[in-house]
């Protein structure tokens, strides 16, 4: 394996941590559905060189569900969901941006720190891939936590997902049943989500979650 | 192969025809059937143990579990059958929600069997997410205020620990395929199993971590059990009952597996320490939050998370003893939990409320159900001569016997929700008589089949269930 092919994998993977950053800070909606399009087409680019790299086809199948479904459908449904929702021209109150973004940078660190010395033994295309995958992982909890917006914290789950996609691709081999699988429960997942953003506009007349805060089953 | 095929078969066939049945006195009884049939199936398990293959198992640690849960499943549709016919009466649910809700219930009971025949670690994960994707539609089915933030906490509680779950079972492959290959082998637990002495210690120490938080959100351990409580409260109580009896056993299942793995690699870290703590923390924190608790099904979820807790703390404390109380434990609470959920669902029917203070008279009112309820809280709450009360004295015992302190701690976080749960539900029990008095048409065959079994259970185990559980005690280290 060149390291040609090792450096491209570790630029596209490394893309993808960035996009989660460029996602961490948006703060109108449609802008940050656009960049979980990208954040996806990105996943998308190094799964394909994975499966290149790796020389399995099968990986080819990953990478294109990644960008038909999560690069395609779901971004240009969401944004549809938000201009029928009538939130497209809202601005989202994102406290602390500063923060956040040092706390993103932290985050990327304890997940390099975590797991490249774990996996010191793996292939390196596994490696690198991992600790970043994880990275993801960790900012799209992160979005989770400073969004107040269902659709946010959809697009910050969708992200999340995107992240773990990273890994399963990484980890050489595994079997494509269990990642087409993966894939459709994800759908179902939005389709489930869906359905409840529209119950929350239904009910609360908006989609800020701070409104759901205030139904504690305890506060009747 | 036919047993599988009923218990997996069944409710995958019977969400199919539910979802096209309209009529509901036809749908519930097609749901009883279905469920029926893959209980029957399970325990044709006993008889026929078909040979395990790549993606399906059937051994020693599930089989008690499979019936376990197509059993609770069984007894849940017939209670739903009565529960749900109310709710249709009283127009809380509308016929269109029916087909859904009947349809809903099969794939989760599909799900949940699933997730406990498989063999592999990454179907394993898809048949909990499918189980907790179609739980997460039933909670949100009333489309109240409640209800939908109930559902959008665990939608999005229950993604997040899922997500972290399948992370970590990626690493478990990554650990694995040094020393077994890709492919479907890598992921099959048997064959990882067979191999666990080669693997990497630090990856699967790694792993597991991400697995215990991942699951563990579905066993709904402290601090990660947001989402528990509201889902309990709002959904409707049949789904509260298979929640607490079913879904939060085949989430700790799935640990309990990992766990072995970790066990059989020499050099990984003894998981004993963190489950000890996770479970300490939840028992503790549940007990105490029990007296505060105005709405009843939410105390009974809370109740939950205390007994998670003593299950999880068991199986740290590990050893023969400490896993048999474990095992013990979650086949009682699974059994009882799912009682007292049947029968406050009648109670908060009839007094048309959950709140506990505006309930009270029950045994003057409604003698049966209130009595029933009592006999299920003494036995919940681990009263001899349940058999709630061997397990935890079990645990108790053997805590006592190898570390005095945490015996403490665990003995305080049971007389604590002791107290508790004594106090609210004398409160709703006896005194004067609040709320409507009206006759319930409660279908109490669920409940005292369950109550039966457990009040059997205290008093005598026979001998070859107790041989069994021994044997798994010692496959789990």
């Amino acid at each position: 394996m060149s390291t040609f092919s090792i450096d491209v994998a570790n630029t596209l993977a490394g893309f993808l941590v960035l996009a989660s950053f460029l996602m961490l800070y948006q703060v109108r909606l449609p802008a940050l559905l656009n960049m979980l399009g990208l954040h996806a087409f990105i996943l998308a680019m190094a799964v394909a060189w994975q499966a290149y790299a790796q020389g399995a086809p099968e990986l080819y199948v990953t990478a294109l569900i990644a960008l038909v479904f999560k690069a395609g459908v779901i971004p240009v449904a969401l944004q549809r969901m938000v201009v029928r929702l009538g939130i497209h021209r809202e601005l989202e109150a994102v406290t602390g941006i500063g923060l956040t973004m040092l706390a993103g940078i932290g985050l990327v660190a304890l997940s390099l720190e975590v797991m490249l010395p774990v996996t010191a033994h793996a292939d390196p295309l596994t490696r690198e891939y991992i600790a970043l995958a994880l990275s993801v992982v960790l900012l799209g909890l992160l979005m989770m936590v400073t969004r107040r917006n269902a659709v946010s914290q959809v697009a910050a789950f969708l992200s999340m997902e995107n992240g773990i996609d990273l890994a399963a691709a990484a980890a050489q081999g595994m079997p494509l049943v269990v990642e087409i699988s993966i894939a459709f429960s994800v759908l179902i997942a939005f389709l489930v989500i869906g359905v409840f953003l529209f119950r929350i506009r239904e009910r609360f007349d908006t989609v800020d979650v701070r409104a759901l805060d205030e139904f504690r089953g305890e506060r009747r | 192969m036919t047993p599988l095929l009923g218990v997996l078969g069944a409710p995958l066939l019977g969400a199919a025809i539910l979802a096209a049945l309209s009529g509901y006195r036809l749908s519930a009884r097609v749901n009883i059937a279905a469920s029926f049939v893959a209980f029957a199936s399970a325990l044709l398990l006993f008889v026929d143990r078909p040979a395990g293959g790549r993606v399906l198992l059937v051994d020693d640690l599930n089989v008690v579990f499979i019936v376990l849960s197509t059993f609770v499943g069984f007894t849940t549709s017939i209670f739903s059958a009565s529960y749900i016919g109310h709710e249709l009466e009283t127009g809380r649910l509308t016929p269109a929600y029916l087909r859904f809700y009947h349809a809903m219930f099969q794939v989760m009971m599909f799900g949940m069997n699933l997730a406990l025949v498989s063999n592999n670690i990454g179907l394993i994960w898809v048949a909990v997410e499918l189980a907790t994707l179609s739980t997460v539609m039933m909670v949100g089915i009333y489309r109240t205020h409640e209800a939908i933030e109930a559902a959008w906490k665990y939608f999005i509680l229950g993604s997040v620990g899922i997500g972290l779950a399948l992370f970590g079972t990626i690493l478990v492959y990554l650990a694995a395929r040094p020393v077994v290959g890709g492919g479907m082998d890598g992921m099959a637990w048997t064959v990882l199993l067979a191999h666990a002495a080669g693997f990497d210690p630090a990856l699967l120490d790694v792993a597991f971590v991400f697995l215990l938080l991942g699951y563990g959100t579905k066993v709904g351990l402290a601090p990660m059990h947001a989402w528990l409580p509201d889902a309990h409260a709002e959904g409707p109580t049949p789904i509260s009952a298979v929640l607490s009896g079913l879904l939060l056993n085949v989430a700790l299942y799935a640990l309990l597996r990992f766990k072995v793995l970790l066990a059989a690699c020499p050099g990984g870290i003894a998981p004993g320490p963190l489950l000890i703590t996770l479970g300490l923390v939840s028992l503790l924190f549940a007990s105490v939050m029990l007296y505060r608790r105005r709405d009843i099904k939410r105390m009974f979820a809370y109740s939950s998370i205390e007994h998670m807790g003593i299950i999880v703390f068991a199986f740290g404390m590990a050893g023969p003893l400490g896993n048999f109380a474990g095992l013990l434990q979650m086949v009682m609470h699974s059994l009882t939990k799912s009682a007292i959920f049947f029968s406050v669902g009648h109670v908060a029917q009839v007094k048309r409320t959950q709140r506990i203070a505006e309930m009270g008279g029950l045994t003057e009112s409604h003698p049966l159900l209130g009595w029933s309820l009592i006999v299920g809280v003494a036995a919940i709450a681990g009263l001899p001569p349940f058999g709630v009360f061997t397990s935890e004295f079990l645990v108790v015992t053997s805590t006592f016997a190898r570390a005095p302190l945490l015996a403490v701690l665990l003995v305080l976080g049971l007389l604590i929700a002791l107290g508790a749960l004594l106090l609210r539900v004398s409160s709703v029990a006896f005194g004067p008589v609040r709320g409507p008095a009206a006759p319930s048409h409660a279908s109490f065959v669920p409940m005292f089949a369950h109550l039966a079994l457990v009040l059997i259970a205290g008093v005598w185990l026979p001998a070859p269930l107790v041989a069994w559980f021994q044997h798994v005690a010692v496959l789990l280290g």
